[in-house]
Parts: structure tokens; C-alpha cells; sequence
């Protein structure tokens, strides 16, 4: 029965959310102050429905409701309790159910935090939203119905969750993920509804700030647990691999990215409105166009879910319908707009377009490189792949002007800055970070490696100038109280970029691996550490079955850990997966990674030094860190 | 537990010389230059049964045997040229992860540069089109201004 | 409404259009399935036994059309395909030679035993060393090879009546008129 209230629940957020797309957009247009006044229960009963049906679907999984299709395909009675409730997003139509939940909560913030706006925004707001609701709900109950039931015969277990997503990882990366990708409807909503009107005000800008700002901080977070999961899950130490759904989320976060400082220039000096409006537009649509390229089996990938044309259809025509009206109702109205502000070449608004474009191009670059195949194959000339040393090349190129101009960034004021005082004040910084990327590496490696030069320049080049940049203004003139809380923002994002590249050049550069045969006994000394193996034992977990290999880590003698590798049998499924040991601390990661058996108890291991790797995502924490402080400036409060 | 565990660590490390336990490398070379050359190979090289692994990762049976194939030519001497040669021969373009520069990915390789340049000539024409404009008055204009500002006054 | 504007107002949505049409083509294509590298080209030169011990080689098998279908006993697909080959093999159209992939030479016969034998001969490749050479990344793969011992069509994944219905009879019967 239950399961029922589920697909019924599903259908009646539907019908609200039908209204809500239609009769608040109306009201707006007729004066209607009462349909108007419609959009927030409307948004709210919607929402109420759909939370309902999530949480049936949730009962079902942990009930072990095998009469329930999908609970069948991805559950088991032994998969733990916290990966049962995981699970109801572990597959298409649980996670697009997650998607459309999210939606509604974010839908629910905007009736919540909206008391300022004029009551024409706010319904045409949510009824942009509702528009998208009514989409996804239309394709969820339609094509891809987590409530289906099995007909006839119940089966007697469930095939269980996939063994890969039983992980914490999975706990938080998909819902963090979400926040982010859906977030950013909000902005798009502001965006359509600014075309709408007419209205390209600064007032516009101060409004969707706040709502791209939380956007980017879950996206930033979502990519980061999901690049950390794969690291500690997959076995193979590496934490990216341009895929295509990872380049699905990665696009949106580098158009967002553009967006959110685009919004800056738009809020401060009422310029480039026309164009922030264009990026809120696309960074949406890369999110919707990653939901069809994940959903549809257009793209080859290991994350893709179990794929059928007709779905991908439907995702497509859904695609075009809002990507397609946006960006005509942007090319109507936005072709009205004239320039109205003034600046020179040198100033802030210059290095904000020069972000914009090479942020843009990026994106575009990324989208190139996944789609190329698709294009190849579909002009019939051939099966093509484009892999991780495209994107490393290209992007890797693309990021060195970024990085380079990101650096000089607080130094520059609205409307002109002087070009010659800018450099002087500068120069000396960039030849300091120069020298320090090529002497402190040479002290310790007693090499020189061009491209570990290169991308710590870059990054003390972005921390010493923007130390600076803190330095000037503590001694200048008193603090103005309001701007200092945008300005550590800034400063803490800026320099949490420069820890990432730090982690990423030195990771890379350095990283060492090795593919070995080790039986009990046997000794590996990599970079100065000593990996030996003692000795194996079988082990029972609630739903697997494991060989526990156990390795001590000591550095010159001197014992530092034991580190326990597993090869895990799912007893559900018969799949076998491989549990990686790491030791971390903040300067190294030393990995060790199982392969096959071999013969005389001999084990195929791979073994790795990882030094600064955890830089990579203590930098994000870092940008996060300081999207949060950018938060709570009192500027961009909006209750 | 730990320090049983320890105990018996360091009898272990005591009690077995280094050099007669130091763990096997899985594939040995003549020279670094071909330990380079292999490891250089595998990871841009597409399992074809995992099609998201590279050879180096992939655990599926033919990359495998794929791994092997490469090893017994990088043994033999084959250069990265010949090796990649014999394998497209076999499986197509679609077996290396980095597309070859050729007539069909010039688009691929070479327009990310091109948008760039674009974008750099965009920028230099919104900042030329949003640039102040100074103007100049001549005598008589300037007669004129002045006569309209002590009317106001 | 500019009219000079709107021709740069409107790139984003032409953009799309394009990319649209690119996702709705790209729909009714698989991007896992690999065609072979080897169209047009030579079987390769080997020099194996079949199952019942004979010695083959690739000059064996030229001077007539036949499919070359590569299988093994523990691959379950191939029992599916199994009926469909069976019924060619009946219907005496084309030869059909096996290639017997990384398999034990007793099980494989057992096999062929019990469920039925389509093949005219099997070629034993325990290693997997013809199949390289032919670019096998799967089983069952079938190739199509003409009289001139040149491969001609490549089908990856089990034979469905609609395949030899609509592709590999037609083109077989065109290789046939072309000698």
C-alpha cells in the first residue's frame, strides 16, 4: 500500500506543481495580486508532496520492501542500515527523485528568504522553478517510477546494493552534489525573470548573489567528497579522471565560478547585466545537459546509470524546451540593452571579463573534449576517445593565464587602475614566487622539474600578492567595517585556489608507484618509507566476505602504522572490490592498493607515495571556507 | 593487540635480511629508459573491456593480456611509435586516450586557442566600446559653457 | 529589438540547436560498441589446431564466404547466441568456422556436445593470440570474411536473427555475385 501513497503523492506534487508554474506567471502578467499570492503555498504544498514521497520510498528501502522494483535491484536484507537509506539514490530513478526533493527544497528557501522582494519577482521566480519542477516530476512519474512494483513472483532477497557505492562516500557526495548542480536553477530563475520584466537592475544582481554563492559552495563541496571518494575507493590513487560525468559537474563549477564574480560587477558597478544574465542561463543548462548526458548513454562512462533512448528522448525534449525558451527570450530582450557604464582597459571590470572569458572557454573546452566522440561517431568518421591527456594539456594551458591574472586581482580598482603603479608595486612579488618555486624544490629534490616551476609560481605568485594585497590595505587607511568581510572572503578563496594547485603540481610531479609481488616477509622501500607485509587473515563483515592483509609503514627503521588492505567477496552479488589502506597526514598520503592473489601466498600489490595530495581538497575547504565568511557580509543579506 | 602486533613486526624486520626480501617488481626492464617507456604507455591506453580504465588500472582479462603484449615489445625493443602502431592496427584510434593530431581533431586540439584569441579580441572591444570619452571643447564651446554656468549661478 | 545586436544575441541559442541535434543523433548510437579495426584488411596469419587436433591456418579457410564466430564455453551470451548459429549452420547458407577464445580444449567440446555443433571447424586460440591479432575484445564477436580471405563485416555481441536477416545474408549474397 504504501508504495501507492508514494506514486500517488508523487502525482498530486505534480498538479501543484503545475500550478505553480502557470498561475503565479500569470497573475504577474494580469495584475492578479491573489494568484500571485498563490506561488508560495503552491511551492510549499508541492514540495510537502514530494518530501512524502521520498520518505516512502526511504521506508521501503529499510522495510526491505522487495515488492517495490527498485528496492529489489539495489537493496539486500544484509546491506547495512546507513547504506539502505543511501541506497534510494544509488540508481536513476531514486536519484532523480532526490533531484526533484531538492529542487523543492530549494524552492522552499526562496518562499522562506524572499520577504523583500516585490510579490512579481517572487511569483515569477517560482514559477520558473515550477516549470522545472513540473518536468522532472512529469519524466519521474512517466519513465522512471521508483514506486513500480514487481508483478508475480517476489523474489526472495534483493541483488543488492553495487559494492563500488557502499562506501561513506556515498552518503554525502551525491546529495552535496545535487545542492549544488539544482542550486543553481535559482539563479536561472532570477535570470528569466529579469529578461521577463524587463528589469536589468543592480537590485536583480544583489538578489541572485546570495543564491549563487550557496549553489557554488555545494558544488564545490559536492565535486570535492566525490574526487576524494574516488581516491580512496577505486584503488588506483588517482582523485580525477576528466570522465564524463565528472566533466558534467566540473562544467557548471567553472561557469558558476564565472557567474558569481560576474555578479560582483553587476551588483557594484551595474555593468555587464546582459552578460551575467547569459551566465546564469548556462550554467543551468550545463546542469541540465549533465543530467541528460548521465541519464541518457549518449557518453561513455563508468558513472553513467542503466541507460534507454527513450529516456534520453525525453531529457532532451525537456533540454529544449527550457534551454531553448531561455535563450531565445535572452536573445529577444537582451538585444535591447545598451552599454551604459564607463571604464578603462586597465581596471577591474577589464580583469573580471578576462575571468569571465577564460573561465567561459574552459567550460567550452571541457565540453568539446566529452562531446568529440559523440560528434566523430555521429559525422560517421570513426570511434574516437579523448582522455585524460587532452584535458590535462588543454585545460592545464587554459588555467595558467587564470592563475597568473587571479594573483593581481585585488590590486585592481573599478573604472581605471593605474597600469604602471600596478606593475611596480607587483614585479618584485612575481620574481620572489619565481625563485621560491625553483629553490625550494631544488633543496629537497635536488632537481629541477619544469612543471612543478611553473605551477608553484603560480601559486605563491596568488598567495604572496594576495598576502600583500591584505598588508596594503591593514595599513593604509582605517577599515571600512562592511567591505573587510568580502575582502577575507576573497582572500580566503583566492589562497585556498593556491593550495590546490600546490597539492595538484606537487602530487603529480612527485608521486611515486610501483607494482609489486610481495609475499610474507618481502620488504618495499619506497621514497625512504618501508612497506612490509606480515601476514593475511580472513575476516566476515555484515554483507562481504574479506582477506585482511596486514603491512607495517616505517620510516628508516622506525615504525609510524599498520596498514590493514582487504579484498572483499559481496557475498549478494559474488562481486569482488578491493579496499586501498592509506596513511595520511598533511604532507604525504603512503597508499597501498591489492591485486590478485599469486602463488606461495604471494599477493600482486601496488604501492604508493602521494606527497601534498590532501592539498587538493584542503583547498576546496579553503574556497568553501570563504564563500561562507562572503555569506555573512551583511550587504547580501536578503530576508 | 597493537603491540603484539608491533613485537612481532620488529621481529619479523630482525630476523629477515633486506636484501633477500625486498619485494619483486612485477614487470622487470633491461634499462629505466624502457621501465619509462612502459609506464609512460599503460595509462594512455583505453581498456577496451572497461572502457573508463586505462591498461594500467584495468583488472579485466584483456587488459591483461594487453599489458603483457606491450611488455614482451617494449622488451623486445620496440619504440612508443611502433607498439602504438601495432595496437590502433588492431583496435582502432579509439584504443589511445590521447587523440592523434590529424585532419579530423584539428577542431578537437587546436580551437580551444582559437576561442581564446576571440574571447581576449572581445574583451579589447567591450573595453574600447565602455572606455571614458574625453572631450574637448574648442573656444567658442567653451565661451559657450561658461556663459551657461554663470547663468546658473 | 537591434537588429545588429540580435545576430550576437542570438549565437547562444543557435549553439544549442546545434548541440541538440548533435544529442538526438547521438541517441541512436552506442558509444561502447568498437567497429573493427581490420574492415578491409587480411585475416591475419596463424598457425593453430582446432579442437579435434588438426593442424589450421589461414589458407584453409579462403575460397569461400564464411562467418568466423568467436566463442567460449564459459561465456553465457554465446549459449544465447547458440539456436541462431545453429539455425544458419542448418540452413546451409554460409559457412560458419569457429574460433574458440581462451578456453580449455575438453570443456569446449563438451560443450559443442552438448548443446550442438555449428561449426565446420573450431580454431583452438588458449592464449587468446589469434584474437588479438584480430582486435577480440568480447566475446561473441563474428567476423564476415570473402573468398579473398579479407574481412568484410564485423558484429560485436550475439547474432540476432535480425542481424543475419538484414545485414550478413545480403551482404553475404553480395560477395557471392562479386567473385
Amino acid at each position: 500500500m504504501l508504495p501507492e501513497f508514494g506514486n500517488f503523492s508523487l502525482i498530486l506534487a505534480l498538479c501543484l506543481a503545475l500550478l505553480q508554474a502557470i498561475m503565479p506567471l500569470w497573475g504577474s502578467y494580469n495584475g492578479k495580486s491573489a494568484w500571485m499570492q498563490l506561488a508560495r503555498p503552491l511551492a510549499i504544498g508541492q514540495f510537502t508532496f514530494v518530501l512524502l514521497a521520498y520518505l516512502i520510498l526511504t521506508i521501503s528501502f529499510i522495510n526491505n520492501d522487495f515488492s517495490v522494483l527498485y528496492v529489489a535491484e539495489h537493496s539486500n536484507t544484509s546491506l547495512p542500515l546507513i547504506y539502505r537509506i543511501c541506497a534510494v539514490w544509488g540508481a536513476h530513478e531514486g536519484s532523480l527523485l532526490l533531484w526533484i526533493l531538492i529542487l523543492g527544497i530549494w524552492t522552499v528557501a526562496v518562499c522562506k528568504f524572499s520577504r523583500k522582494l516585490p510579490l512579481e519577482v517572487l511569483a515569477r521566480v517560482l514559477s520558473v522553478l515550477g516549470l522545472v519542477s513540473v518536468g522532472f516530476l512529469l519524466f519521474c512519474i512517466a519513465t522512471s517510477n521508483p514506486f513500480m512494483r514487481i508483478m508475480g513472483e517476489l523474489p526472495l532477497n534483493g541483488a543488492d546494493l553495487n559494492p563500488v557505492l557502499q562506501d561513506p562516500g556515498l552518503i554525502g557526495h551525491p546529495p552535496m552534489l545535487y545542492m549544488g548542480y539544482v542550486g543553481f536553477s535559482v539563479a536561472f530563475a532570477f535570470a528569466i525573470t529579469a529578461l521577463l520584466s524587463g528589469k536589468l537592475d543592480a537590485a536583480w544582481a544583489r538578489w541572485s548573489k546570495p543564491w549563487t554563492l550557496v549553489a557554488w559552495m555545494f558544488l564545490t563541496l559536492g565535486i570535492t567528497l566525490g574526487s576524494w571518494w574516488a581516491y580512496r575507493e577505486l584503488g588506483w590513487g588517482g582523485w580525477w579522471f576528466w570522465d564524463p560525468v565528472e566533466n558534467a559537474s566540473f562544467m557548471p563549477w567553472l561557469v558558476g565560478t564565472a557567474l558569481l564574480h560576474s555578479l560582483i560587477a553587476a551588483e557594484q558597478r551595474n555593468t555587464f547585466k546582459s552578460w551575467t544574465v547569459l551566465l546564469a542561463i548556462f550554467t543551468f543548462s550545463l546542469s541540465l545537459i549533465g543530467t541528460f548526458l548521465v541519464r541518457s548513454g549518449v557518453l561513455n562512462s563508468v558513472h553513467s546509470f542503466a541507460t534507454d533512448p527513450q529516456r534520453g528522448l525525453y531529457i532532451l525534449i525537456f533540454l529544449c524546451i527550457v534551454i531553448g525558451s531561455a535563450l531565445s527570450l535572452y536573445a529577444w530582450r537582451a538585444s535591447t540593452l545598451r552599454v551604459t557604464t564607463q571604464f578603462e582597459l586597465v581596471s577591474r571590470e577589464t580583469f573580471l571579463l578576462i575571468n569571465n572569458v577564460l573561465l567561459v572557454v574552459a567550460a567550452a573546452t571541457i565540453l568539446l573534449g566529452t562531446l568529440y566522440p559523440l560528434a566523430i561517431d555521429a559525422l560517421g568518421l570513426g570511434k574516437l576517445s579523448v582522455g585524460p591527456p587532452y584535458f590535462n594539456i588543454v585545460f592545464g594551458t587554459l588555467m595558467l593565464p587564470l592563475l597568473f591574472f587571479m594573483a593581481m586581482a585585488p590590486f585592481t580598482r573599478w573604472k581605471i587602475t593605474e597600469a604602471k603603479k600596478l606593475l611596480s608595486s607587483l614585479w618584485l612579488v612575481l620574481l620572489i614566487s619565481i625563485l621560491l618555486a625553483i629553490i625550494l624544490p631544488y633543496i629537497i629534490t635536488q632537481q629541477l622539474n619544469g612543471a612543478v616551476i611553473i605551477g608553484l609560481s603560480l601559486a605563491f605568485w596568488i598567495i604572496l600578492a594576495t598576502l600583500k594585497s591584505v598588508v596594503d590595505k591593514a595599513s593604509s587607511f582605517p577599515r571600512r567595517r562592511e567591505s573587510s568581510r568580502s575582502q577575507i572572503a576573497m582572500v580566503i578563496a583566492h589562497l585556498g585556489m593556491a593550495v590546490t594547485i600546490i597539492g595538484i603540481t606537487l602530487s603529480l610531479s612527485y608521486e611515486i608507484q610501483q607494482d609489486l609481488r610481495m609475499a610474507p616477509g618481502d620488504v618495499a622501500t619506497i621514497a625512504g618509507y618501508e612497506f612490509t607485509f606480515i601476514n593475511e587473515q580472513d575476516a566476515k563483515g555484515p554483507n562481504y566476505d574479506a582477506v585482511i592483509l596486514s603491512i607495517a609503514v616505517s620510516k628508516q627503521g622506525k615504525m609510524l602504522e599498520m596498514l590493514y588492505p582487504e579484498k572483499r567477496v559481496y557475498r549478494a552479488s559474488g562481486i569482488t572490490m578491493t579496499d586501498a589502506a592509506i596513511a595520511a597526514n598533511p604532507w604525504r598520503d603512503l597508499y597501498v592498493s591489492l591485486g590478485d592473489p599469486l602463488d606461495n601466498n604471494a599477493w600482486a600489490m601496488r604501492l604508493y607515495y602521494k606527497p601534498f595530495v590532501r592539498w587538493i581538497w584542503g583547498g576546496a575547504f579553503l574556497m568553501i571556507l570563504g564563500g561562507l565568511i562572503a555569506l555573512t557580509d551583511r550587504r547580501y543579506r536578503v530576508k | 593487540m597493537s603491540k603484539i602486533i608491533i613485537t612481532g613486526v620488529l621481529l619479523l624486520m630482525s630476523l629477515n635480511s633486506f636484501a633477500d626480501n625486498i619485494a619483486k617488481a612485477k614487470y622487470t626492464f633491461a634499462n629505466p629508459q624502457q621501465a619509462q617507456l612502459f609506464n609512460n604507455l599503460l595509462p594512455n591506453l583505453r581498456c577496451l573491456v572497461c572502457q573508463n580504465e586505462s591498461l594500467a588500472d584495468s583488472n579485466a582479462p584483456l587488459a591483461e593480456d594487453l599489458r603483457k603484449e606491450v611488455y614482451q615489445q617494449v622488451l623486445a625493443g620496440k619504440s612508443q611509435a611502433e607498439i602504438i602502431s601495432y595496437l590502433t592496427n588492431r583496435y582502432g584510434e579509439f584504443i589511445l586516450f590521447k587523440p592523434p593530431v590529424e585532419s579530423k581533431t584539428y577542431i578537437l586540439w587546436f580551437l580551444p586557442f582559437l576561442l581564446i584569441i576571440i574571447g581576449i579580441t572581445f574583451v579589447g572591444i567591450i573595453a574600447r566600446k565602455h572606455k571614458n570619452q574625453k572631450v574637448t571643447l574648442n573656444n567658442q564651446q567653451r565661451q559657450l559653457a561658461e556663459n551657461l554656468l554663470r547663468e546658473v549661478k | 529589438m537591434n537588429p545588429k545586436k540580435i545576430t550576437i544575441t542570438i549565437l547562444p541559442l543557435i549553439f544549442f540547436i546545434i548541440l541538440a541535434l548533435l544529442f538526438w543523433r547521438g541517441l541512436s548510437l552506442n558509444p561502447h560498441q568498437l567497429p573493427s579495426a581490420l574492415i578491409g584488411k587480411a585475416i591475419p596469419k596463424f598457425s593453430l589446431t582446432t579442437l579435434s587436433g588438426n593442424t589450421i591456418t589461414q589458407e584453409n579457410l579462403q575460397g569461400k564466404v564464411f562467418l568466423l564466430n568467436v566463442w567460449a564455453s564459459w561465456c553465457l551470451t554465446c549459449r544465447v547466441e547458440h539456436a541462431e548459429l545453429m539455425q544458419i549452420s542448418e540452413s546451409k547458407q554460409v559457412l560458419i568456422y569457429g574460433l574458440n577464445y581462451k578456453d580449455q580444449l575438453d570443456t569446449a567440446n563438451n560443450w559443442l556436445q552438448t548443446f550442438g555443433n555449428p561449426y565446420t571447424a573450431v580454431i583452438y586460440d588458449p592464449k587468446g593470440t589469434l584474437a588479438l591479432n584480430l582486435g577480440v575484445y568480447g566475446v561473441p564477436e563474428t567476423y564476415l570474411i570473402d573468398q579473398q580471405g579479407i574481412i568484410r563485416y564485423k558484429i560485436v555481441g550475439e547474432i540476432k536473427a535480425k542481424d543475419w536477416d538484414n545485414t550478413l545474408l545480403p551482404l553475404i549474397k553480395k560477395l557471392r555475385k562479386e567473385s
